[in-house]
């Protein structure tokens, strides 16, 4: 590891000063990720800003019946919330099956939104990565692909993004509050993570002298509810995602789709918000066949590169299981079995 | 650039405060191990990928090879040394003992502190992912399923599951965990 000056201020506005005066720092949320990196290599901070201490370890009711996640609650926190299991069953599902307790004990929610790729390239000094190195190449499109990603992939870069949690917040429509020298603003999920394009490092809209301060959370609806996060991976705990999909349904008098969320992981370089498959599904049947189709949309444009070829047909049928399931929520809550 | 100074902090292990300066590199493992000689706590994989090295950090249970040493100032630790010693096993020792819970042992220390962890947390309702409706009074109540689930962070590469299992549903019949 390479050295660094350790600081651990008590307010977000000396962190943000620590930020602005040290070139080279870094923010050390829980450092399940960040200790890791910097053992490779692949991280080298100068300066490491501990937020441990920051009052930002809470989850509080918004005004309009929403929840706001501080960025250090940990992901066992968010996970066990009463109020997150209840009105965003998705959120507690996908937190609970990224990683081990130990791992979540320890994870925070804004070091989840950051965490960085588990590319087998990036995370080994010794090999090329536009991401890690910009412009020397990408040794993964010929290589090892397997976790790769199948969407929005660019020639620099076919990374993916390893957060179920970050799916489900996708899905969810939530909020990213950010903080920087120049005041307070906020993100919508959606918009938060970005596509590789030529600029791989650039992973995030976030800057370096800016902090994540919480994650807001829309007021809850049956759809969120009645959701479900349904994960496919090489063993059935302990591992990232090959495919993963978040799912809500809320459906209409006449049993139609009323309204849905659908978000995918494990297949691009961030979360998958599948809005065009949400709109091929809504006002139409809720029925196996429309879920295949729209996963079929989903993938329609997707590309392998090898050994993640199975991503391709995987995906659908994920997202197929994941409505299924949704739908069968939505059912039981509306006290209709048919 | 030069070297950083190191860090004076006070973290107190298995009880007892210790007053240590750091390199802030230093890990928490490392410095159980280097530092302060309580060898029970193993390192596998130094990347979060196995468990060996699970120590109880203000009582959650947390990999202590990713965690700096300098941010643990003011808390604090127990590891496998603190849990129980042979001349006083902790009933989930003992159970691991009966149920022959491990072969050469080397995920043993990991799997003893993330079970003891595992019992306080079902007692104090935590869910897991197998059901998140569930939150539990006690392990008793715990599934085969939900207890693979929950040591699923802990792996045994002698695959000594089925006795580690056992060992977890005896322990979580008689132990009652101080609620969390
Ligand atoms: C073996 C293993 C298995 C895993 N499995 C899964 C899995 O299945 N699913 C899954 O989703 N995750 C998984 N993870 C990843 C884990 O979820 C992340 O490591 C964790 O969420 C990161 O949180 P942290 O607080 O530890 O972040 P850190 O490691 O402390 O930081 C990560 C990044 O976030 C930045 N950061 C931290 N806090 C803030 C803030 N408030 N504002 C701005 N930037 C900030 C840091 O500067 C750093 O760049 C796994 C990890 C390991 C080691
Ligand atoms: S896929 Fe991205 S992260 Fe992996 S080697 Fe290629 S450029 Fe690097
Ligand atoms: S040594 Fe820490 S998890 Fe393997
Ligand atoms: S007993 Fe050998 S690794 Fe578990």
């Amino acid at each position: 590891m390479t050295p660094f000056t350790y600081h651990k201020p008590a307010s977000v506005a000396d962190a943000l000063a620590l930020l602005a005066d040290r070139p080279g720092a870094m923010l050390l949320g829980g450092g399940t990720n960040l200790v890791d990196l910097m053992r490779k290599g692949v991280e080298t901070p100068d300066h490491l800003v501990d937020v441990q201490d920051l009052p930002l370890g809470e989850i509080s009711e918004t005004d309009d019946g929403g929840l706001r996640i501080g960025a250090l609650v940990s992901n066992t926190a968010l996970a066990a919330h009463d109020r997150v299991r209840r009105d965003y069953r998705m959120l507690s599902e996908a937190t609970l099956a990224g990683a081990s307790q130990q791992l979540r004990n320890r994870a925070t929610t804004g070091g989840n939104l950051l965490q960085r790729t588990r590319c087998y390239y990036f995370t080994e000094p010794g090999y090329p990565c536009n991401k890690r190195e910009p412009g020397s190449g990408c040794p993964a499109k010929d290589g090892f692909n397997r976790i790769h990603a199948i969407l929005g992939e660019s020639d620099a870069c076919i990374a993916t993004h390893p957060s179920d949690m970050c799916v489900a917040m996708s899905a969810l429509d939530a909020v990213v509050e950010i903080t920087g020298p120049g005041g307070d603003r906020t993100v919508p999920f959606p918009d938060f993570h970005l596509l590789p394009g030529d600029t791989p490092n650039v992973e995030t809209v976030l800057e370096p002298d800016e902090i994540i301060t919480a994650v807001t959370l829309p007021p809850p609806s049956d759809l969120s509810r009645q959701s479900v996060y349904v994960k496919v991976r090489d063993r059935q705990s302990y591992a990232f995602a090959l495919v993963s999909v978040a799912a809500g349904l809320a459906l209409g008098a006449d049993g139609q789709v009323e309204d849905v969320r659908l978000a995918l992981g494990g297949v691009a370089h961030k979360p998958w918000r599948a809005f065009d498959a949400e709109s091929l599904l809504r006002g139409g049947p809720a029925s196996d066949d429309a879920f295949r189709q729209a996963g079929q949309a989903i993938v329609a444009d997707a590309t392998g590169y090898g050994h993640n070829d199975f991503k391709i047909p995987l995906a659908p049928r994920t997202v197929a299981v994941a409505l299924g399931k949704a739908l069968a929520r939505a059912q039981r809550a509306s006290g209709d079995a048919r | 650039m030069s070297p950083p100074s190191t860090v004076s902090v006070t973290i107190t292990v298995n009880g007892e405060a210790q007053r240590l300066d750091l390199d802030p590199r230093a890990s928490l493992l490392d410095t159980l191990r280097l530092g302060l000689d309580l060898n029970g706590t193993k390192k596998g994989c130094n990347q979060g990928a196995c468990g060996a090295c699970t120590v109880l950090l203000d009582g959650e249970r947390v990999n202590a090879c990713l965690v700096l040493a300098v941010t643990c100032d003011g808390q604090k630790v127990t590891t496998v040394e603190g849990i129980g010693m042979p001349d006083n096993l902790h009933p989930l020792q003992d159970a691991f003992v009966e149920h022959d819970g491990f072969q050469c042992g080397y995920c043993t220390p990991g799997q003893i502190v993330s079970g003891v962890a595992l019992l306080a947390e079902a007692a104090s309702g935590q869910p897991s992912v197998v059901d998140v409706d569930l939150s539990p009074d006690s392990a008793a109540q715990l599934s085969d399923e939900e207890i693979s689930e929950r040591m699923s962070g802990n792996i045994c590469r002698c695959g000594a599951y089925p006795g580690i299992r056992a060992a977890l549903r005896q322990a979580a019949q008689t132990i009652q965990p101080a609620r969390a």
